[in-house]
């Protein structure tokens, strides 16, 4: 079969604008439903005093439920989501979401569960979450886990709050953490908020991390290395054991991002390749939804050192059989968390990972990285690659041959919009100049993967050719090129009743 | 000539200083407002603030970078351009005129003989 | 029959374990691209492995289980909590018992609103964006500030980033004054993140009998006051003390709130002089779920948006002049920021901020003032309900739609009874303080028949006699 996708068809042309919520809706509109009052009815003013009591709600609509079906059924429209295409987003890992994950998430026991319903009531929560807990410990080879972090960055936070516990339990005040060039911005800001000086280790020609530079920077001064593994640039740390030993040599604790858990599954595990801790991003390979940007959740598996200052309370089963949490925790880092982290997210992962079984786990990681591969392969005659060598679940590119006909790699991004298809990561890792982070994940077929390789193979002749085309692309989408210097020089960041002023575009 | 004047002297971290008087007037260079782009906010610290030289007195920001802006000389801020909290994009615009950042009584007068000329600047920016 | 069929024989299909209907790619198309790439076996891929990391073997996991097989056993767990059964529950606490509309959820399943990415690219997520905006615009409606940010992950943690807020905004650290008020859980959260932070200092200050916070007189090493509306125990706070004796000592008013359905009727935290409002959303559009997902949120004072954390959108023109919406004053976040970004934070609760402003915006502003309306009415009937047959309540203060009550005897074991009647009539408090092994947190909302009320207090009187 020849390749190429036909690219699906575009509804853009049919959509309109649709103003905001606020600006809808009139007077007596009712939009909900409430049952008579069954008791008597209580003044706010006499039981509160009137001081305490608020005008009107001013500026919330007056709508009926099918102005706000309409209303946000057609915004909804001008987003583009997974079930349409591809998203080729490296270091993100968008993959399908299964639909019987919404439906189990939705069983009544779970939706209506409290977080202080007597345990004894909760067993089916608790169960779940320890299974989960099991599970992820034989995936990454760690024995323990917290699942209270709400997403990876806060997973990140908890990892590192737990080496500072680890290491002040010691009585050792260390000050620094290690962190490579290629690091994702949450890495230095998280060990700012922990108190940490944030000391960067430089990438070898190769695009590891260069061991020579850690050996002179790991001192007992060093609390941790921060290390992603496969790293941001799509390669897997060949020296991994040598890193782990030097820090450890040292005294340190190593730090492990997951966020490429996709490349690995089945294949080698953090906890054997030397990890002390290491955060998982449940809504990248575990497949969560993304949901516009959130909920996320964000375990952390670690090993038997960081135990003791793991988040409260922990899950714990009898030998009855029975689940409980345990509060009594006097090492604990404290909570991260008001309950036990999002918990209907893990109920999606959990039910992914049962689908799948440890075959089926691996057969993932082999279809991520053949993917990955296969499209390196056909992109590098026209696009610059950096490292080329077998890469991982991801690629990296770098846009320096566009650039001398004027087009960026931000260009590049608005072009494919064109051609139907999000575009790629760009512009990070910070260490490759104007870089296109490429990453398929397995759930993609050959057809829809050809279809993206020739859409970039076409932007690559149109940037030689028609630069002007590309870079004043998008030219078929609804909303093309949004003015964010306006928008941030002139914050407009609520709705306010105005005149009927449109602002001037201050810089294309 | 023309974009750099003589008259100024110029910090390896490519700000400017233009000294009347025993107060020097601070900003950023045409090249650095050139590479970071779009200017969308400027923080500056108050009137009355002293500074030494090399410190971070405030920083600059387009839509997807940050940079800090270091005091070329030490002295005390005695004005600073308030007109950049509604219109940083003078500081694109103008930046070696009415884009001005603050304005410093310098300790010491001498302190800028050790600043770049225009001359030396430009080559520093070729380099 | 032909011979494939009479075998039985898995020829060309995908026989890849579990899972295999998530994968696109047939045996053939592997062949092909391996070709492509110039190996012979994928395993090559994985060379850059050191032996001494490969994983040999197969990871000890439980067979794949087929769909029908996951739904019984999902099914099963969910059948593990007694919220399948219908137990009648008074629990809240800040995870709050309130109905969601159908349409609500509806919208949310919408696969552009729930497989979508976060619109870095605005041209393909102007829906998120929008959403996002309505939801910032009515928070700061609800509340009276100005700013509010596109969500966070829970209340807890918003309470925490409001501490370190206040304190980048006093360029210094200082001492923290907490509520007895604030719910435990937000103030261990918040003690947290402060502790890598070394120079806060908390100090708690104490609810007199009616349950309100005595905020005395402030001195200007304070730089927050915290205080909860309503507070833990479901009191009414009169926020105007606090909000002029921290003016008066340059400390900032930090307002949390668990159960922001109150503002229905509430005055706005804005007008007592909050100087940043944060809490949790729950209440509006999401259910329970055991703790989470939440929809934590933080609104602030228009000069002091750029120390604010977490995603904000706004609004602006694309390059035809049409109005869109981008995420904006990005400068704040970690991915430019890195090392002094206002908080390492990169997720916000997209999808939970989306139910709660559709659920918002089918209210509307007479809808709030019902709905808080009910609340108050049915709590305020079922503290009677209590006191007539002998609980009465911890503090006289006025209530919003929870209470705490004396019962007499350990609180924790008054619920175990009660639930082997098939009721759960509050959170006993003494998880969170022994002192308080006795009290009963009771929340009453919408969802509470009056016949329901009644029960639970019939059920409890039998159960403490």
């Amino acid at each position: 079969m020849s390749g190429g996708s036909t690219p699906y068809a575009s509804r853009q042309g049919q959509l309109k604008q649709e103003s905001s919520i606020f600006e809808r809706g009139g007077h007596g509109r009712v939009g909900y439903s409430l049952p008579a009052l069954d008791v008597p009815a209580v003044d706010a003013v006499d039981a509160w005093g009137a001081e305490l009591v608020r005008q009107q709600v001013a500026g919330f609509p007056e709508v009926s439920e099918v102005d706000v079906v309409r209303h946000f059924t057609r915004i909804s429209q001008h987003n583009y989501g997974i079930d349409l295409g591809l998203h080729p987003l490296g270091s993100c890992t968008m993959k399908y979401n299964p639909k019987l994950h919404e439906q189990v998430a939705r069983f009544r026991g779970f939706t209506a569960a409290h977080p202080y319903m007597p345990e004894a009531a909760s067993q089916g929560a608790l169960e779940l979450m320890w299974r989960l807990e099991r599970i992820l410990s034989e995936i990454t080879g760690l024995p323990y886990l917290s699942m209270q972090p709400a997403a990876g960055a806060q997973g990140e936070l908890t990892g590192i709050m737990m080496i500072a516990a680890y290491h002040n339990k010691r009585g050792e005040r260390r000050q620094k953490v290690l962190i490579p060039d290629s690091a994702h911005g949450t890495n230095p800001a998280t060990a700012s908020l922990c108190g940490f000086e944030p000391v960067e280790i430089p990438s070898t020609e190769r695009g590891t991390i260069d061991l020579d530079a850690l050996r002179r920077a790991m001192d007992d001064d060093t609390a941790a290395l921060m290390l992603t593994n496969p790293n941001t640039l799509g390669l897997f740390e060949e020296h991994i054991d040598e890193i782990a030993d030097i820090v450890h040599a040292a005294g340190g604790l190593m730090y492990c991002d997951g966020a490429n858990l996709n490349a690995i599954l089945g294949k080698t595990r953090p906890g054997d390749f030397g990890a002390d801790v290491f955060h998982i991003n449940m809504h990248k390979t575990f497949t969560t939804p993304h949901g516009g940007g959130g909920p996320g959740c964000g375990p952390v598996a670690l090993s038997e050192k960081l135990e003791p200052f793991r988040p409260r309370p922990v899950v714990v089963k009898e030998e009855d059989g029975s689940y409980r949490f345990d509060d009594d925790r006097p090492d604990s880092m404290g909570k991260i968390h008001g309950f036990y982290g999002n918990f209907a997210m893990m109920v999606r992962g959990y039910a992914y990972i049962r689908a799948h079984g440890a075959r089926g786990l691996r057969q993932i990681a082999d279809d991520a990285v053949l993917a990955a591969n296969y499209i390196k392969e056909r992109l590098k005659a026209e696009y610059e690659l950096p490292h080329d060598r077998h890469c991982m679940h991801e690629v990296v590119l770098s846009d320096r041959r566009q650039k001398e006909h004027g087009v960026s790699a931000m260009d590049i991004c608005k072009r494919l919009m064109d051609y139907g298809f999000h575009p790629p990561t760009v512009y990070f890792p910070l260490v490759v100049s104007g870089a296109l982070m490429i990453e398929p994940t397995e759930t993609v077929s050959l057809q829809e993967i050809d279809g993206f390789v020739e859409a970039m193979l076409a932007i690559a002749r149109e940037a030689r050719d028609d630069a002007e085309l590309v870079k004043g692309a998008p030219h078929t989408t609804y909303h093309r090129r949004l003015d964010e210097t306006l928008a941030a020089r002139h914050p407009i960041l609520r709705w306010e009743p105005r005149s009927d002023e449109v602002s001037e575009p201050e810089s294309t | 000539m023309g974009e750099y004047p003589d008259t100024y002297k110029y910090s390896a971290e490519h700000e400017w200083i233009s000294v009347d008087d025993g107060v020097g007037t601070v900003g950023i260079t045409h090249h650095a407002q050139d590479e970071l782009g779009d200017v969308v906010f400027v923080e500056l610290p108050e009137s009355g603030t002293p500074l030494a030289r090399d410190v971070v007195f405030g920083t600059i920001e387009s839509v997807k970078a940050v940079s800090d802006l270091y005091a070329p000389v030490a002295g005390e801020i005695v004005e600073v351009n308030e007109a950049l909290i509604d219109a940083p994009e003078v500081v694109n615009d103008d930046p070696h005129g009415a884009g001005w950042m603050i304005r410093i009584k310098l300790d010491d007068p001498s302190s800028v003989d050790s600043l770049m000329s225009s001359a030396d600047y430009r080559k520093h920016i070729e380099a | 029959m032909d011979d494939e069929m009479k075998k039985g024989a898995v020829t060309d299909r995908n026989d890849t374990g579990g899972g295999g209907r998530y994968l696109s790619l047939g045996k053939s198309d592997r062949e092909a691209m391996l070709a492509a790439v110039g190996v012979a076996d994928v395993e090559e891929l994985f060379a850059a492995i050191p032996p001494a990391s490969r994983f040999e073997g197969s990871l000890g996991l439980e067979a794949a289980m087929s769909e029908i097989e996951l739904v019984d056993h999902l099914e099963e767990l969910a059948a593990g909590n007694a919220a399948d059964r219908r137990v009648l529950s008074f629990l809240g606490a800040g995870c709050n018992p309130h109905f969601v509309p159908s349409h609500v959820d509806a919208l949310i399943q919408r696969q552009e609103f729930l497989t979508a990415y976060t619109p870095y690219q605005p041209e393909l997520g102007q829906g998120t964006l929008q959403a996002i905006f309505e939801f910032q615009s009515l928070v700061c409606m609800l509340t009276g500030m100005d700013v509010c940010n596109a969500s966070v992950y829970d209340g807890a943690s918003a309470v925490a980033e409001a501490v370190l807020m206040a304190r980048r905004l006093a360029r210094r650290g200082g001492r923290v004054l907490l509520s007895e008020g604030l719910h435990p859980a937000y103030e261990a959260v918040a003690r947290t993140y402060a502790r890598y932070v070394d120079d806060i200092q908390f100090e708690v200050l104490p609810l007199d009998e009616h349950g309100r916070t005595i905020v005395g007189q402030i001195d200007d090493e304070v730089i927050a006051i915290v205080l909860q509306q309503p507070n833990f125990f479901g009191i009414v706070e009169d926020l105007r003390v606090a909000g002029e004796q921290s003016a008066a000592a340059g400390a900032k008013l930090v307002v949390n709130t668990t159960e922001a359905v109150a503002f229905g009727l509430a005055l706005p935290p804005a007008e007592a002089g909050a100087d940043i409002v944060v809490g949790e959303l729950q209440s509006f559009g999401n259910g329970m779920n055991f703790g989470g997902p939440l929809v934590g949120f933080m609104a602030c004072r228009d000069g002091d948006k750029r120390n604010l954390p977490g995603r904000l959108a706004g609004r602006t023109v694309d390059v035809d002049g049409q109005e869109g919406y981008v995420l904006t004053l990005s400068t704040r976040e970690q991915h430019i920021r890195r090392a002094r970004a206002t908080s390492n934070i990169c997720t916000n609760e997209a999808l939970c901020a989306l139910a709660a402003c559709i659920h918002m915006c089918s209210l509307g502003r007479n809808g709030i003032a019902d709905l808080a309306r009910t609340n108050l009415a049915k709590a305020t009937y079922a503290r009677q309900a209590l006191a007539d047959r002998g609980m009465p309540v911890v503090y006289d203060g006025p209530h919003f739609n929870e209470f705490a009550v004396r019962v007499g005897g350990d609180a924790a074991e008054l619920v175990d009874r009660c639930l082997a009647n098939g009721v759960v009539p509050g959170v006993a408090l003494g998880r969170f303080d022994a002192a308080r092994a006795d009290q009963l947190l009771v929340c009453v909302t919408e969802v509470h028949s009056k016949q329901a009320i009644d029960r639970m207090a019939d059920v409890v009187a039998e159960a403490v006699a």
